[in-house]
């Protein structure tokens, strides 16, 4: 037993299932809360339990949750299912191992901000989830855990899957919300923010499925024993996608506070062939790479110390790049990434991807002698503060900072 | 035309369900995936069909085809192989990977073969970067993972595939 508290199923196989679940204490929370505890006092305490969403944002979910307009209703929850981040692959292995959690948490989250309806809008490929998800549901359902006068009280609520159809910008929420209600994924101007205006122009909370899978062992144990187990800037425990040149790539459940150390080389079984390490995207293609010195590779990882060394934390989607690996090349990979998820809603994003994507692609083919990096560093530096949304800012990250920090790989070979 | 709710009336029903009754045009992706499910491309008398059930405008529902890279308007290989490359995958050997296949089938990325039964394609990260190689395979009736994947595997898989056309043919 390592005491998993996401990825429970490699503990407990069956935890899927529901009596399985409700004999490891499943439903128990959401029972606690809708019977015994009012609203506010359950987003009072996944406030105190210092909870940041897993998204990539790392914004406080107790906050999130008391900013929902009371005067304005219905409300919805919408659980960002959409996980498209290159690197990151957590949310699938939560929903696929140990689905009635992270149901369980959406549940409470509907009951502490008084929704009665939340989706689960995951991306399209991930149809079989979206199966596995709609049995559960009727399960839940049959039991009496989802419908009306749950517990002999006057709450109701039901869950509902939505399939995305392949668009990376819907994960964005905004987006997100738009494809909810039938149209094309453009993220919209904010603010407002979707609690005050969200899904149908009513307020909504938006958490990802990591955040809310967190949610019933927070009620169950209370908001001291998640802080006790992360650091003082992020709390609790994060599902690390590792992934890149390193022997075990794989999902990671480890403390905050950890390091990339322990992570890639005790966990992940260190470098493919025994080669050096180089560089470490912290945040997936939209991470700021960082060099991997001995420094870098014994900070213990949370969101303030990502940012303190010049990166970010992202939703935790750990890529490992080696000495084999020239950053020429990964930029052109994340730009062409970027350039073919960007949704074109607004001109910087757009524009600034299709001229970063020829840029990427000529400095690739060899053209380092004509200005062309710095064209490209220019590109990507009139882009930053101008984009409508994160996708665009983000795109220019890994750009920028593997011009700045591994200049020898955009250098003429003498 | 009704085709779509002549043939699945109940599926129709329970899409609409989920959503608030005068919020039907959230049912709009569940309703072009249905559109997909027997030919693998969306015809355009479903568009039609699908911004009539919902109430919008027949280009409303045509610009979501557009948008989204998991509608086709157009018929292609009844088996859609799916090759992810981006840089997690292709650190772990995907662009090889995606090679070999089209070698082997003897088309290149986005081609279908010419007895129609297979076309691969090069997409973008499929939330499975710690198993590369690795495609999903896409037909109407939805999508499956096929990870930590050789030349021979997948060439087996298609096999498989091909054995059972013939079967269906013969029977």
């Amino acid at each position: 037993m390592t005491d998993y508290i996401l990825l429970r199923h490699r503990d407990i196989p069956d935890i899927g299932q529901l009596d399985v679940y409700r004999e490891h204490g499943g439903f128990n929370s959401f029972k606690k809360a809708v019977t015994s505890m009012d609203r506010t006092e359950v987003t009072e305490i996944v406030k105190a339990s210092g909870l940041r969403g897993r998204g990539g944002a790392g914004f406080p979910t107790g906050l999130k949750w008391s900013f929902m307009d009371d005067n304005n209703w219905p409300h919805y929850v919408v659980a960002n299912a959409d996980e498209s981040e290159p690197g990151t692959f957590k949310d699938r292995e939560i929903m696929e191992g140990n689905p009635l959690q992270f149901l369980e948490g959406v549940m409470i989250a509907a009951y502490a901000v008084d929704a009665h309806t939340a989706y689960i809008y995951l991306r399209g490929e991930y149809w079989h989830i979206g199966d596995l998800l709609d049995e559960k549901l009727a399960e839940l359902r049959k039991a009496g855990l989802l419908g009306e006068g749950l517990f002999g009280t006057d709450y109701a609520l039901d869950l509902h899957t939505h399939l995305g159809a392949g668009a990376y910008i819907c994960g964005e929420e905004t987006a997100l919300l738009e494809s909810l209600e039938g149209k094309r994924g453009f993220p919209r101007l904010r603010p407002p923010f979707p609690p005050s205006y969200g899904l149908y122009g009513k307020p909504t909370v938006v958490n990802n499925v990591e955040t809310l899978a967190n949610v019933p062992l927070i009620l169950k144990n209370g908001a001291q024993w998640y802080q006790d187990l992360g650091t003082e800037d992020t709390a609790g425990v994060k599902v690390f996608s590792l992934s890149g040149r390193v022997k075990k790539p794989g999902n990671y459940e480890m403390r905050f506070g950890s390091t990339l150390r322990e992570l890639i080389y005790e966990r992940g079984g260190g470098i493919l062939d025994d080669a050096e390490i180089k560089a470490i995207m912290p945040a997936g293609a939209s991470s700021s790479v960082l060099k991997a010195t001995d420094d870098v590779l014994d900070t213990p990882v949370d969101h303030a110390s990502m940012r303190a060394l010049g990166s970010d934390l992202g939703s935790g989607s750990i890529i490992v790049l080696d000495e084999t690996v020239s950053m020429d090349w990964v930029i052109k990979k994340t730009i062409n990434f970027f350039n073919h998820e960007s949704c074109g809603k607004c001109t910087p994003c757009r524009e600034g991807n299709h001229w970063m994507k020829y840029l990427t692609e000529s400095i690739h083919a060899g053209a380092l002698d004509d200005g062309k990096v710095n064209l490209l560093y220019e590109v990507a530096s009139n882009m930053q503060g101008k984009c409508l949304c994160a996708l665009g800012e983000f795109s220019t990250m890994a750009v920028k900072t593997s011009i700045d920090r591994f200049p020898d790989d955009f250098k003429v070979e003498e | 035309m009704k085709e779509l709710q002549d043939k699945y009336p109940q599926e129709i029903e329970d899409i609409l369900a989920k959503y608030p009754p005068d919020q039907k045009r959230s049912a709009v992706m569940p309703l072009l995936f249905l559109a997909q499910r027997e030919d693998g491309y969306i015809r355009d008398e479903a568009l039609t069909e699908i911004g009539r059930i919902l109430n919008i405008e027949r280009t409303e529902v045509a610009t979501l085809v557009g948008f989204y890279t998991l509608y086709y308007s157009e018929k292609e290989g009844k088996y859609r192989i799916q090759v992810c490359t981006d840089v997690c995958c292709a650190l772990r050997g995907a662009e090889e990977f995606l090679e070999q296949l089209c070698q082997a089938l003897g088309i290149r990325p986005g081609e279908t073969t010419a007895d129609g039964l297979v076309t691969v394609e090069e997409v973008k990260c499929l939330g499975a970067c710690d198993k590369a190689p690795m495609f999903q395979v896409q037909t109407g009736e939805g999508f499956a993972y096929h990870e930590e994947q050789t030349l021979e595997s997948a060439l087996e898989l298609i096999d498989s595939w091909r054995t059972e056309e013939n079967d269906e043919e013969g029977s």
